[in-house]
C-alpha cells in the first residue's frame, strides 16, 4: 500500500500520477480461509479490516456478489448519530461514533467524516417529551445531545421555517453536535484498501450460493459462483439479502427486506449547514460537500428486492421537505435511487452468533446502519475472533425474539395519545 | 449577417425583438429564441465555469444534454432558479439571467486557480489528503471545498409560485414529438382510444426543427394531430420517470416561458399518467469527441451548431471547423454551409469517408482533412484556432477558426426504457446500447430505438494524439471536469467496474447525468481495461431523466393541504374563546383557555381547581370511536382486549386494554355495552385508525366465523366531557329520558335519552376522578349542545378546560395515557393494570407473549408516582431516574419520568414514572440528576388524590 | 405505483388505496398457550422474506376495506395472482 499524503500527492502530480497502485488487486480465491465474510459492504469490509488489523486474523476473504460497496454502503444518505434512547443502543452507536473520529487517519483514507451536527425537530408535545427523554438518557450515558429552542433551531439551521402557523410548527429540537455525515464510498473503499494491505482477499462478482456444513453441523465453507471455498468461520454481513443467505445455512430469520429510496438535488452553493431530521413530518436532509441536497425518504410499503421504489413516495418526501423548508420548492431533484434494507421486528440489529457453529451474523440495520459501520465491523470481528460477542453487542442477539427482551427504539418514540 | 445572426432562416420571429440581460449586460433576441441562441447570436461564447477547476466554458449542446451553459434565472423577488440550461430557457421579454460558480466575475474567476494546480487534484484526490491535522478537515478543508463546489445559489425566500398535480389515463402514451413520435401517435390514434403525445420542447418536431427540408411535412403531420379527436398533445412536458405498470411521471412547464407579468396560474404541473401502451420516441443525443482542448468555449456538438443555424438562424462562428468521427458531422457541415455559415474545414479521424460526402464538401468549398485529429484547441474564453495532425501524430497543421463542432456519433436515449427495466443490447454500429426486450407493454421507435439512419461512424475512445493522455486536457464529463486521464487513473488504481469508475471520477454524475459523457467514459474504460464494453457494464439509469422541480412533485401538498388538519365540531367555539391549540396526531385540540394575560401554568392551575371545585367542560370529540355490532360482538371484544367482556351488562361501561400480539400495550379506552349485540368503543385520539385496522385484521382473517361488524364512528359523535361535583346539576335541566340519580345511573354506566332535545348516548365516566359525564351527540349538533351546556353551567361557575388540564387531573388519579406513560415496551403488569387482565380467559391478543421468559423477570420497569422532596420542584418529563447519583458515567438509569405537573389540588408538584421494580421501591428515595443539580424524590403509589374514589362515585 | 387487483371489487386499483399486511398464510395458532417459546417466536417474527414469489396480505383500505391475499414476485414487484381471504394459496407456485 502506498501511503496517501499531501506530499505523495504532490510528488505524484509531477509523475503524472503513475505511481499510485491498485486499491484492491483482483485475486483468485484460495482453497480455504480462516474466516470468510459474505458481503463487501462497509460492515463486511470493515470486519475484515479489524480481523486483520486488531484481532490478528489475516487469512480472511470477503466475498461479494456485485462490486464492493455497491449495496447500501453506497446508497445511503450517510447520516451519523448516536443519540439513541436505550442504553444498549446508545453504547452500540456511540462505539461507532468514537471510531468515526480518527477513522480517516487510521485507514490513511479520507472518509470525510464531518461533525456537522444532527438536529431532530420536535413538532408537538409528544415529540418534546420523547426528545427530552432521549437527551436526559444520553447525558447520563455520556452521549452528547442537547435541547434547542425554536429560535436556536433557526439559528443553527437558517433555511428552517419556524412560523408558528406552519402545519407542523417547530417547537424545538434535539441536537447532537457530534452527529454528521461521511462520504459513503470512501468508507467502503478505505476499509477495502486497508484490509487488502493487511492480507485480506476481496473477491468481487462472486455470489455465495450455498453454505456447507460438516457432519457436526459446523460450517466448513461456502459454495460460490467461482466454486467451493473452505472456511473455519463465516461472518454474514449481507444487509438486504440476509434472509436469503441465512436460509443457505438452514436458518429462518426474523427479517423483512424493504426498498428505501433517497434522492439528491442539483448542487448549489452552501445553504444547509447541518443534518435535519423530522420524524413527524418524515423528512431527512443534509447538503453534501458537492453541494447537493441529500434527502431520504421512507421505506416503500411492501417487501421487495426490486430496488425500484414508487413515485408517490418521492412526492411525499419532497412535500415533507418543502413543508419544513419552503425555500426549496424551486430546487430540482437530480437523481433518485433505492436500496434494500433488512428490518427486524424491533428495528434493532442482530449482531451475534447463530445456532450454527462457526456462523456469525450482522444484519437488521434497516434504515440506519451506515452510522454504525465502524462499530458494527469491529464488533463483528470481535465476535468472530472470540467466538463470543463483545459486551456491547451481546444484547443484540437472536434470543431476544424468543424471550421478549426486545430493544425497541421505534416503539419508544411511539405516537399514540 | 449582423454579428452571428444569419440574415435569414430559422423559426424565430424577427418581427418581435425581445430585450434580455445576462450578467447585467443588455442583449436583444427574437421571439422563438432560447437564451442560448440569443446569446450566441450576440457573440457570447463564455457561458459558465466548470464545477471543479472553474474552467471557462461555453455551450456544448442545445438540449437536455447541456453540461456547461447553466444559468440562474431571476423572475423577481423569491423567484430565482439556479442551474437552468441556457438552451432550454425560452427567451421572453425582460428575461434576466446570470452566470454561476464564479467570483468575482465570469471572465475573471479567482477559483480558476484550481485549474492551475489541476495536477494536484486528479480523480479521488480528496480521499488521499486533507487528513492532517485531524481537526482541519471540518474546520478548514471542508468549508473551502464546499465554497468552491456547488453551482448556482439556492433560493433563500419562500417561493410565491404554486404547483399543480393531476392524473391522466390513456390507451397509448407517446414520449417524444419528433417525426417518429408523431407518426407513432397518428398510428395509435387511428386505432381509436385516448392517445397522449408529450414533448419537452416548446414545439413539436424534435430533430426536424433543425432541418427545414422537413418543415412542410412536419406541418402536415401537426395538422393531422390537431384533426384527430382522440389525441392530446402536451409540449414543454418532460416524461421524467417510468414506473411500475406503465405509470409515467411527467412535468409540464406552464409559465417560465412567459414574461413574469404575463404569467398566471401554476408554474408547473405534475402529470401522473397511466398508459396501456407506452411508445418511447426520445431520439438520440450526439456524443462529443474526447481530445485535447475540447472544452474551450466555442467547441460544441455539431448538432448544436446545426440547431443554432437552422432553427434559430444563428451562426456559431465566422469560421467553423468540424471534427468528425461520424457522417452526421459532414451533413451538419453541409447544412451549415447551405445556411450561409462559413465552414472552414472538416477534419475526420476516419481514413475513409463516403465519396458523396467528400465531394459535396469540396463542392461547398469546405477544406477536408481525412484521417486527421485535432491535437490542440487555441483560445481561452473563445476558440481562436486548432492544431491538427494526420492520425494525431503527423506534422502539426494550424487552422484559424472561431468554432469547432464535434461529431462523435449518436447515443439513443434509453433512459425511460431502462427505468422500466427493459433490457439493453450493445450495438457495435452505434457504439451504444439500444433497447432490447421490454418488460412492460412498451416499445421504442425512431432514433431512440436505433431505427433511424444517422449515417456511419467510428467509435473512438480518445482521438489519437502525439501527446500522452495524462498531459491532455481532454474532457469526458465537462461539468464535473473529468478528463480521459482521470478514467485511466481510476483503472490504474484498481477500479474495474463502471460503477466504481463513475464514483471514483464522478463521470456522469453532473446535472446532465452523463448524457454526453457516459458512453465516452465507457469506451475509455474499456480501452484502459482491455475488455469489451459489454463486459464493463453500464451504470443504471434512474429517474428523473432531467432534473425536476421539488415544487412540482410537492404539488398541492403544502401548508394546510400537506396533511389536512382534523378539527372537532367544537373547534370554532374554542377559537372564539381564546383557546391555545396543540397538534395531537392529525387533530388539533384546545390545550388551555387562557384568561387575561395568563400563561399556560396559570391557566391550567385555574382550570384544574375549577373542575375539582365546581365543574369543567372539555371537548373529547377527537377520541376514536368504533361501533361494534353483531351477535358475536362480546366474544370478539373478549378476544381482542385483555379484559373480560362477556359478563358486561347492557348499560354498563368498562375500561378496555388492548395489547399487540407481542404483549405490549398499544391502546386503551372506556367502552360501553349499548345492547347485547352492540358496543360503543372508544380508543385514544391517535390510535383510532390503527385499532380499527387491527380489529378488522383479526376479524376478517383469523375469526371470520364471528358475526360482527365494525364501523368507525369517530366523526359521527361530538363528545362533551362534563366533569366536577356540579356536573349533574348542570345537565339535569337539559336531560330527559334518563334518571341521573347516583343509584339509577352509577359510575361506569351509559344511558340513552336526549339532552337539549338532541338524542344522546350519555356516559357516566370520569377521567378526572370527579363525578363526570361524557355526552355523545351527533357531530352536527355538537356545538349547539355544547353551548346549551355552557349556558346552563354559568350558574355553577362552569370552566372550559383543555388537554393540559385533562392531563393533570388524570395524573392526580394515576390514570395512564398510552403513548406518554407507556412507550410500546410496557405490559399491563408493568403498568399496574393486572386488574384489567382477565385471568381466566384462555386467550386474548398478546396473552401468549406475556408468558415469554423475559416478561416476568424482576427488574422490569413499573409504573409509580414520584413526589419531589421540594414540593415546588417540577421534574422534567423524560428526565431519567437513578438509584445512585454519584455513580460514575455512564450512570446506571432505573427509569424515567413520564408525566409531571403542578397539582392545584395538592398545592405541589406530582409526577408519574416507570422505574425498575418500582412497586418494591415505594417509600424509598430516588434521584433525578439534572444539569447542575440532583433532584430527590420519594416513590409513591401512582395515586395522589381521592384514593378511595368517593368523588367519582358521588 | 403498482396496480393491485382487488378480488372483492374485481378491479385493478392503484397501490395507494391499499395497505400492506405482511406475509400471508401465517395463521394465528388456535391455542397459543399450547405453543412453546420457540414456536411462538416463529409465529410472531420469523418470515420467509423470499426473492421471488411471495404470498402476502393486502387490505383494500380505501375501497372495500377487505383483506385479501396475493402472490407477488419480489424481484419485479409484479403480481401473479390475488385471491380472497380463506382461499388456499394457488398451486403452481413453488417455494
Ligand atoms: C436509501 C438509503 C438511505 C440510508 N440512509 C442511512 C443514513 O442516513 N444513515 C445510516 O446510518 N444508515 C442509512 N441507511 C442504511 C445503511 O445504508 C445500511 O444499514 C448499511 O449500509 C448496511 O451495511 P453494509 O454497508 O454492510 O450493507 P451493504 O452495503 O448492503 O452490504 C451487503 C453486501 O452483501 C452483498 N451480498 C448479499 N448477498 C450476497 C451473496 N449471496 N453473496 C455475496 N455477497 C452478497 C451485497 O451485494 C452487498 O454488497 C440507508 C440505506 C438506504 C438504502
Ligand atoms: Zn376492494
Amino acid at each position: 500500500m502506498k501511503r496517501f499524503s499531501g506530499l505523495n500527492l504532490f510528488a505524484e502530480a509531477f509523475n503524472g500520477h503513475k505511481g499510485w497502485p491498485e486499491h484492491w488487486p483482483d485475486k483468485a480465491p484460495k482453497a480455504a480461509y480462516d474466516v470468510i465474510i459474505i458481503g463487501a459492504g462497509g460492515h463486511g469490509l470493515g470486519a475484515a479490516y479489524y480481523l486483520a488489523a486488531k484481532y490478528g486474523i489475516t487469512n480472511v476473504c470477503v466475498i461479494e456478489k456485485g462490486w464492493l460497496g455497491g449495496g447500501n454502503a453506497g446508497r445511503n444518505t450517510t447520516i451519523i448519530r448516536s443519540n439513541y434512547l436505550y442504553d444498549e443502543s446508545a453504547h452500540l452507536y456511540d462505539h461507532a461514533v468514537k471510531l468515526w473520529d480518527g477513522l480517516s487517519q487510521e485507514l490513511n483514507y479520507n472518509v470525510m467524516y464531518s461533525k456537522r451536527g444532527v438536529l431532530m425537530l420536535a413538532h408537538n408535545v409528544h415529540d418534546i417529551q420523547s426528545f427530552k427523554r432521549h437527551i436526559h438518557a444520553n447525558r447520563l450515558n455520556g452521549v452528547d445531545n442537547e435541547w434547542l429552542s425554536t429560535e436556536a433551531c433557526k439559528a443553527y439551521c437558517p433555511p428552517l421555517d419556524i412560523s408558528p402557523n406552519a402545519r407542523h410548527p417547530v417547537l424545538g429540537g434535539a441536537l447532537q453536535r457530534r452527529g454528521g455525515t461521511a462520504r459513503h464510498d470512501s468508507v467502503a473503499w478505505g476499509y477495502a484498501r486497508g484490509a487488502v494491505a493487511r492480507g485480506v482477499d476481496i473477491i468481487q462478482n462472486c455470489a455465495v450460493t450455498g453454505i456447507r456444513r460438516g457432519p457436526d453441523g459446523a460450517v466448513i465453507g461456502v459454495e460460490t459462483e467461482k466454486g467451493f471455498i473452505g472456511a473455519k468461520k463465516i461472518g454474514v454481513s449481507a444487509a438486504g439479502s440476509t434472509s436469503l443467505v441465512m436460509r443457505m445455512a438452514g436458518l429462518d430469520f426474523p427479517l423483512e427486506s424493504y426498498p428505501l429510496q433517497a434522492l439528491v438535488s442539483e448542487p448549489v452553493k452552501p445553504i444547509f449547514p447541518c443534518v435535519v431530521m423530522s420524524n413527524t413530518v418524515h423528512a431527512y436532509i443534509s447538503q453534501s460537500d458537492k453541494g447537493e441536497l441529500v434527502i431520504g425518504a421512507g421505506t416503500d410499503a411492501y417487501v421487495s428486492y426490486s430496488q425500484r421504489g414508487a413515485l408517490h413516495i418521492i412526492e411525499h418526501t419532497l412535500a415533507a421537505i418543502c413543508e419544513i423548508f419552503p425555500i426549496f420548492t424551486r430546487m430540482r431533484m437530480l437523481r433518485t435511487w433505492g436500496g434494500i434494507v433488512d428490518v427486524t421486528p424491533d428495528r434493532s440489529p442482530i449482531l451475534a452468533k447463530t445456532p450454527v457453529p462457526g456462523l456469525y451474523v450482522n444484519c437488521g440495520w434497516g434504515t440506519g446502519g451506515f452510522k454504525a459501520t465502524p462499530g458494527a465491523a469491529d464488533l463483528l470481528a470481535h465476535t468472530i475472533a472470540h467466538d463470543a460477542p463483545h459486551a456491547i453487542n451481546a444484547p443484540f442477539n437472536l434470543d431476544r425474539f424468543r424471550n421478549g427482551r426486545l430493544i425497541d427504539e421505534a416503539a419508544a418514540a411511539a405516537v399514540a395519545h | 449577417m449582423s454579428g452571428y445572426r444569419l440574415a435569414a432562416g430559422g423559426r424565430i420571429d424577427r418581427s418581435r425583438p425581445l430585450a434580455f440581460s445576462f450578467d447585467g449586460q443588455g442583449y436583444q433576441g427574437f421571439a422563438g429564441d432560447s437564451l442560448a441562441s440569443a446569446l450566441v447570436a450576440s457573440g457570447v461564447t463564455l457561458f459558465g465555469r466548470s464545477f471543479k477547476y472553474h474552467r471557462p466554458r461555453g455551450l456544448v449542446g442545445m438540449g437536455p444534454e447541456e453540461p456547461n451553459a447553466l444559468v440562474t434565472v431571476d423572475r423577481g423577488p423569491a423567484r430565482i432558479t439556479p442551474n437552468l440550461r441556457a438552451p432550454q430557457v425560452a427567451l421572453h421579454d425582460g428575461l434576466q439571467a446570470k452566470s454561476q460558480n464564479r467570483w468575482p466575475s465570469l471572465k475573471f474567476d479567482v477559483a480558476a486557480l484550481n485549474d492551475v494546480f489541476g495536477a494536484l487534484f486528479p480523480a479521488g484526490f480528496y480521499n488521499k489528503t486533507f487528513m492532517w491535522p485531524r481537526s482541519a478537515w471540518e474546520k478548514l478543508y471542508e468549508p473551502v471545498i464546499r465554497q468552491l463546489a456547488g453551482l448556482g445559489d439556492s433560493p433563500v425566500a419562500r417561493d410565491p409560485d404554486h404547483y399543480d398535480a393531476t392524473y391522466a389515463h390513456c390507451e397509448v402514451l407517446v414520449v417524444g414529438g419528433g417525426i417518429a413520435g408523431i407518426t407513432a401517435t397518428l398510428e395509435a390514434a387511428a386505432h381509436g382510444g385516448r392517445v397522449i403525445l408529450i414533448d419537452e420542447q416548446d414545439e413539436l418536431g424534435g430533430g426536424a426543427l433543425a432541418d427545414p427540408v422537413q418543415w412542410a411535412a412536419l406541418d402536415a403531420l401537426k395538422e393531422k394531430l390537431a384533426a384527430a379527436g382522440n389525441v392530446t398533445v402536451m409540449t414543454r412536458t418532460t416524461a421524467f420517470g417510468y414506473y411500475h405498470q406503465n405509470f409515467i411521471g411527467a412535468t409540464q412547464s406552464l409559465t417560465d416561458h412567459l414574461a413574469p407579468a404575463d404569467a398566471s396560474g401554476p408554474r408547473e404541473r405534475l402529470w401522473r399518467i397511466r398508459a396501456g401502451e407506452v411508445v418511447l420516441a426520445q431520439g438520440a443525443i450526439e456524443r462529443p469527441l474526447v481530445f485535447n482542448g475540447n472544452d474551450v468555449p466555442g467547441v460544441m456538438l455539431a448538432s448544436a451548431g446545426r440547431m443554432l443555424a437552422l432553427r434559430y438562424g444563428v451562426a456559431v462562428g465566422h469560421a467553423v471547423v468540424v471534427m468528425a468521427a461520424h457522417d452526421s458531422g459532414w451533413r451538419d457541415a453541409l447544412a451549415l454551409a447551405g445556411a450561409g455559415v462559413h465552414v472552414a474545414a472538416i477534419i475526420d479521424v476516419r481514413n475513409v469517408v463516403g465519396a458523396d460526402l467528400a465531394d459535396a464538401a469540396r463542392d461547398a468549398g469546405i477544406a477536408v482533412h481525412i484521417g486527421c485529429a485535432i491535437t490542440a484547441v487555441h483560445g481561452r474564453h473563445a476558440v481562436t484556432g486548432v492544431t491538427f495532425a494526420a492520425n494525431g501524430t503527423g506534422p502539426a497543421c494550424k487552422l484559424a477558426c472561431d468554432a469547432v463542432l464535434m461529431a462523435g456519433g449518436w447515443t439513443p436515449s434509453v433512459h425511460l426504457w431502462s427505468h422500466a427495466k427493459g433490457s439493453l443490447t450493445w450495438s457495435e454500429a452505434w457504439g451504444a446500447y439500444l433497447p432490447g426486450t421490454p418488460i412492460e407493454n412498451c416499445r421504442a421507435v425512431g432514433a431512440g430505438a436505433g431505427a433511424w439512419d444517422m449515417g456511419h461512424g467510428v467509435v473512438t475512445a480518445v482521438l489519437p494524439s502525439h501527446i500522452d493522455v495524462r498531459a491532455q486536457k481532454a474532457f469526458v464529463d465537462f461539468q464535473n471536469d473529468v478528463k480521459a486521464r482521470d478514467i485511466h487513473l481510476a483503472v490504474q488504481e484498481g477500479m474495474r467496474s463502471i460503477e466504481h469508475i463513475k464514483r471514483y471520477t464522478t463521470n456522469g454524475m453532473a446535472t446532465d447525468q452523463g448524457k454526453t459523457s457516459n458512453l465516452n467514459g465507457l469506451q475509455i474504460a474499456s480501452a484502459a481495461l482491455g475488455r469489451p464494453v459489454e463486459q464493463i457494464g453500464l451504470t443504471t439509469f434512474r429517474p428523473p431523466y432531467t432534473p425536476q422541480t421539488f415544487g412540482a412533485l410537492m404539488g398541492h401538498h403544502k401548508d394546510a393541504l400537506f396533511q389536512p388538519v382534523r378539527k372537532s365540531p367544537i373547534d370554532e367555539w374554542a377559537t372564539e374563546h381564546g383557546a391555545v391549540f396543540e397538534n395531537v396526531s392529525n387533530w388539533r385540540r384546545a390545550r388551555y383557555f387562557p384568561r387575561g394575560g395568563e400563561d399556560m401554568d396559570a391557566a391550567v392551575l385555574r382550570e384544574c381547581a375549577a373542575v375539582r371545585r365546581s365543574v369543567g367542560i372539555f371537548d373529547a370529540s377527537t377520541l376514536g370511536k368504533i361501533e361494534v355490532v353483531g351477535p358475536d360482538a362480546a366474544e370478539f371484544l373478549n378476544r381482542m382486549y385483555t379484559n373480560p367482556w362477556k359478563g358486561l351488562q347492557p348499560g354498563r361501561c368498562r375500561y378496555g386494554l388492548l395489547l399487540r400480539e407481542d404483549g405490549f400495550i398499544t391502546d386503551d379506552g372506556v367502552s360501553a355495552r349499548m345492547a347485547d349485540d352492540r358496543f360503543h368503543l372508544t380508543t385514544t385520539t391517535g390510535g383510532a385508525a390503527r385499532v380499527l385496522g387491527m380489529m378488522e385484521d383479526y376479524l376478517q382473517t383469523e375469526w371470520s366465523d364471528l358475526d360482527v361488524w365494525l364501523t368507525s364512528t369517530t366523526e359521527q359523535w361530538a363528545v362533551i366531557a362534563l366533569q366536577g361535583p356540579r356536573a349533574r346539576d348542570v345537565i339535569a335541566p337539559l336531560v330527559s329520558g334518563i334518571d341521573l340519580g347516583a343509584e339509577a345511573f352509577p359510575h361506569m354506566a351509559v344511558r340513552e335519552g336526549t339532552i337539549a332535545g338532541v338524542p344522546t348516548r350519555l356516559f357516566r365516566v370520569s377521567f378526572t376522578g370527579e363525578l363526570g359525564f361524557e355526552i355523545n351527540v351527533p357531530a352536527s349538533e355538537g356545538r349547539k349542545v355544547w353551548e346549551e351546556v355552557w349556558d346552563a353551567g354559568q350558574a355553577h361557575g362552569i370552566t372550559a378546560y383543555g388537554t393540559e388540564t385533562m392531563h393533570v387531573l388524570r395524573a392526580e388519579k394515576g390514570f395512564i395515557i398510552v403513548g406518554q406513560d407507556t412507550d410500546g415496551t410496557m405490559t399491563p403488569y408493568d403498568m399496574g393494570l393486572d386488574w384489567a387482565v382477565g385471568k381466566k380467559k384462555p386467550d386474548f391478543v398478546g396473552k401468549r407473549s406475556l408468558a415469554r421468559p423475559d416478561m416476568g423477570l424482576p427488574g422490569r420497569k413499573q409504573f409509580i408516582g414520584l413526589l419531589t422532596e421540594d414540593p415546588q420542584d417540577l421534574l422534567e418529563e423524560g428526565a431519567q431516574v437513578v438509584a445512585d447519583p454519584d455513580a460514575p458515567m455512564p450512570m446506571p438509569m432505573i427509569g424515567h419520568v413520564t408525566s409531571s405537573y403542578r397539582s392545584a389540588a395538592l398545592g405541589r408538584t406530582i409526577a408519574l414514572a416507570v422505574i425498575a421494580d418500582g412497586r418494591a421501591r415505594i417509600g424509598q428515595t430516588i434521584f433525578v440528576p439534572m444539569p447542575g443539580k440532583v433532584i430527590r424524590a420519594t416513590v409513591t403509589a401512582p395515586m395522589f388524590y381521592d384514593a378511595e374514589g368517593s368523588r367519582l362515585n358521588a | 405505483m403498482i396496480l393491485i387487483h382487488c378480488p372483492y371489487c374485481e378491479e385493478d386499483r392503484p397501490e395507494v388505496e391499499f395497505t400492506y399486511g405482511g406475509e400471508a398464510h401465517i395463521a394465528r395458532p388456535l391455542d397459543p398457550g399450547a405453543l412453546d417459546d420457540r414456536q411462538w417466536e416463529t409465529y410472531l417474527y420469523i418470515r420467509r422474506n423470499p426473492r421471488g414469489a411471495h404470498a402476502e396480505r393486502w387490505r383494500h383500505a380505501h375501497g372495500c376495506a377487505r383483506f385479501f391475499n396475493a402472490v407477488r414476485d419480489t424481484v419485479t414487484d409484479r403480481f401473479e395472482v390475488t385471491y380472497k381471504t380463506g382461499e388456499p394459496r394457488p398451486a403452481g407456485d413453488t417455494k
